[in-house]
């Protein structure tokens, strides 16, 4: 470090000098590094003999990079982020009031949520509001709310859980299934899917009651799997990999349908043009309510007994006990809550697309639920719902960048670097934010002050 | 019994809240606890002692169900009369019915839950039924409501007991070691207990801190009129405010009574400071004669 001089253009000096001596020795690094990767290349020459090529230049916009990056991170970047620790610890004596859209954040989110489609309408007209309240909404809410129902497992209750999807895939079934066979509708469905789900999340809960961690995890995984296969081999129920198509709309309430050839179609009463934009608002609307109604139940039940002891149980198990709190159905309770929303999301799910296939309740699925959970803070809902935008909202968005095949031509299809992006992104927030971007816990009751629980103090739970 | 000859003839007519009868414990080939009988008396202060290893957290833990004992009986009668054989009844429903409390030697506190959550989440039985299984809860019934305003009351009552109140909305993990001692009292307490076992309480803490928590334990048998049993190494709080001293050994009682008998006892001194093996014989003879006269007087 420079030492501290009291005339503030020595210090400037001082940390450019620094700033051009480490430039230089990041150089010589690259350099040491690149040399013989980048510096040099094997070709074969015409008569098929091994030569190398040197390649001066690359290496030269190598280390160039790292000399330039070097620089200015030293010159500029260390001492911002040196100032902003400063300002933070200062800030933190003062006891900063949060700003207003801190305080009021998820008033102003639901708001600004319910003014969406409209806004979009408006905005694209009634077929080009369709991406974006289709594509980025309800796909959003939709992990949004599977989260939801994931953090009361993994966040409230410590249950690592790895086959979530399968909950999702039981809801999705149970209304394509008893919609095409029975002809239920979806507002009787919903309740009947969350409910089977709940049953498979005990059944579930069952076997892996004296599991913890690891062991736990794994068996949620395979459970997961197992619903998936059952669904593939199956097939005089499920049409395995085929998939159940044609599966009927949600209507409003049996008043309006959404289907074309039906009397009450909602764009033939109130003699709109047709269009598929009514039915995707409509089902924003749905899966809104349907989220909310997830954040509802879960921020109530924080509050309850039953809340309280997930959370204990989380932090200690054997304490559990020697309260008086019966761990197993403790447990079985946070594994079918969680699996109950699985279900609803599920069964929406099903009515949105007409059509579902095992293809959709992949490993992958359930992954990134809980890399949504785990990167908003396990526990916190407004850090949850943070994250899945960030998540699914920025996968979708790369779909928009084509400017970037001026940049990388044409042949570029940034889709492809959907997953790599994604998992940068994932490492970075972890290493800036290891507790998720909302790492601190709210506290249920208090007595005099409400001071939210720092990260260090609560654990992840064992299992 | 020829086992445990050294006993003050017991004043097992006083009423016992705690029986332990014949009780054994047996890791594989180990016999952690072999063929104890003690009685802990109600609304007094019964003390656990004996050397390390000597099975004294082990019997703590076959009375709260962590540990299936291998042989033996456990009855607990409840100030109503009520009868429960604790080796019959799961870990947590000897806190739920049974109505048996106790502490862990490294203490287990909800460290991410506030001080106050944690003697919230001791109610979980209490405000479980109150809020109808969650269901009438969730629904926002006014019984809930109610029950959850007394409960905070319950919690405030303890935290002040346990001069915890300035501290109640900090994370239990951020207390100092001593407070979290006397949290981990309070949140058994918030449970309603009749007998409160508490391992170790006095273990790490310094001698202020360890005069807060006699004052504190003494209080509870004072006022709530609790049966407390405590392991303690602390001799200083054992003779202060213990009634009734068992001593263990290798699993065995070796010496039952007043502090003041027990701090007297020969097999109890050589247990702890170990004799020249010369004296081995002396001792033993010594000890016979007690137990003759013990046997003696209480064949009159």
């Amino acid at each position: 470090m420079a030492p501290v001089s009291a005339t503030p253009g020595r210090a400037e000096a001082s940390t450019m000098a620094r700033a051009l001596r480490e430039a230089v020795l990041a150089g010589i690094i690259a350099f040491g590094l690149f040399v013989l990767y980048v510096g040099l290349k094997t070709d074969q020459n015409i008569s098929n003999e091994l030569i190398l090529v040197p390649r001066p230049g690359l290496l030269a916009i190598f280390v160039g990079l790292a000399m330039v990056a070097r620089f200015l991170g030293v010159l500029y970047i260390q001492p911002a982020m040196k100032r902003r620790r400063d300002a933070k610890s200062a800030a933190a004596d003062l006891e900063l009031q949060p700003s207003y859209v801190k305080r009021n954040f998820s008033t102003i989110a639901i708001i600004a949520l319910v003014l969406y489609p409209p806004l979009m309408v408006a905005l694209f007209g009634t077929q080009g509001s369709l991406k974006w309240v289709d594509n980025f909404g309800i796909q959003i809410l939709i992990y949004v709310m599977l989260a939801w129902g994931l953090n009361i497992v993994v966040g409230l209750a410590g249950l690592l859980d790895l086959g979530y999807v399968a909950f999702y895939a039981v809801g999705a079934y149970s209304y394509a299934l008893l919609s095409t066979h029975l002809g239920l509708s979806f507002w009787v469905l919903l309740p009947m899917a969350g409910i089977l789900a709940a049953l498979w999340g005990m059944i579930l809960g069952f076997p892996v009651l004296r599991l913890r961690g690891d062991y736990l995890a794994i068996v949620t995984l395979a459970f997961g799997e197992i619903i998936r296969l059952v669904l593939i081999n199956w097939t005089e129920v499920t049409q395995g990999t085929f998939g159940i198509s044609g599966i009927a709309k949600a209507s409003i309430f049996g008043i309006y349908s959404f289907d074309v050839g039906a009397p009450n179609n909602f764009a033939k009463v109130f003699g709109l043009p047709m269009s598929a934009a009514y039915y995707k608002i409509f089902l924003f609307y749905v899966i809104l309510a349907l989220a909310l109604l997830t954040a509802f139940v879960t921020i109530r039940l924080r509050r309850m007994p039953v809340g309280r002891a997930w959370e204990a149980l989380r932090e200690d198990e054997i304490a559990c006990r020697s309260l008086g709190i019966n761990t197993v159905t403790t447990k079985l309770t946070a594994f079918a809550t969680g699996a109950m929303f699985g279900g609803f999301a599920g069964s929406f799910f099903a009515a949105r697309q007409g059509f579902v296939s095992p293809e959709s309740f992949v490993f992958l699925e359930s992954a990134v639920i809980l890399a949504i959970v785990v990167l908003g803070g396990m526990g916190s809902l407004v850090g949850i719902a943070v994250a899945a935008v960030v998540m699914v909202g920025g996968t979708e968005m790369l779909r928009e960048l084509t400017f970037l095949k001026a940049i990388f031509g044409p042949d570029f299809t940034p889709e492809l670097y959907r997953m790599l992006l994604f998992g940068l992104a994932m490492i970075v927030v972890m290493v800036l934010k290891p507790r998720g971007f909302v790492g601190s816990r709210e506290p249920s009751a208090f007595l005099h002050a409400r001071k939210s629980v720092s990260s260090s103090f609560t654990k992840e739970g064992h299992g | 019994m020829a086992v445990a000859p050294v006993m003050k003839p017991a004043a097992s007519s006083a009423d016992p809240i705690l029986k332990v009868e014949h009780l054994s414990m047996r890791f594989g080939g180990l016999m952690a606890i072999n063929d104890l009988s003690f009685e802990c008396r109600r609304g007094e202060i019964t003390a656990l002692i004996g050397p390390n290893g000597a099975g004294k957290t082990t019997v703590f833990n076959c009375i709260t169900g962590f540990y299936k004992p291998t042989m033996g009986m456990m009855t607990l009668r409840q100030k109503a009369g009520k009868d429960f054989l604790l080796e019959r009844l799961a870990d947590f429903e000897i806190n739920k019915r049974a109505k048996v409390a106790r502490t862990f030697q490294n203490i287990r506190l909800f460290t991410g839950l506030t001080v106050l959550e944690n003697l919230l989440v001791a109610q979980h039985n209490t405000l479980m039924r109150a809020s109808g299984y969650t269901i009438l809860g969730l629904l926002g019934f006014p019984a809930y409501r109610k029950a959850s305003k007394e409960s905070i009351e319950l919690a405030k009552h303890w935290l002040e007991k346990a001069a915890l109140i300035e501290r109640a909305d900090d994370p239990a993990g951020d207390l100092p070691y001593g407070a979290q001692r006397r949290l981990e009292i309070a949140r058994a307490m918030c449970t309603g207990p009749e007998l409160l076992c508490l391992d170790e309480p006095a273990a790490g803490l310094n001698p202020r801190e360890s005069l807060a928590l006699n004052t504190l334990l003494q209080g509870i048998r004072g006022e709530t009129g609790t049966s407390i049993l405590l392991i303690e190494h602390d001799m200083s709080v054992v003779m202060e405010i213990s009634d009734h001293v068992v001593v263990l050994e290798y699993g065995q009682k070796i010496s039952d009574g007043t502090p003041d008998f027990v701090k007297n006892d020969p097999k109890v001194i050589a247990a702890y400071l170990g004799v020249e093996d010369d004296e081995i014989e002396e001792v033993i003879a010594e000890v016979e004669e007690v137990a003759h006269e013990v046997e003696e007087g209480g064949q009159k």
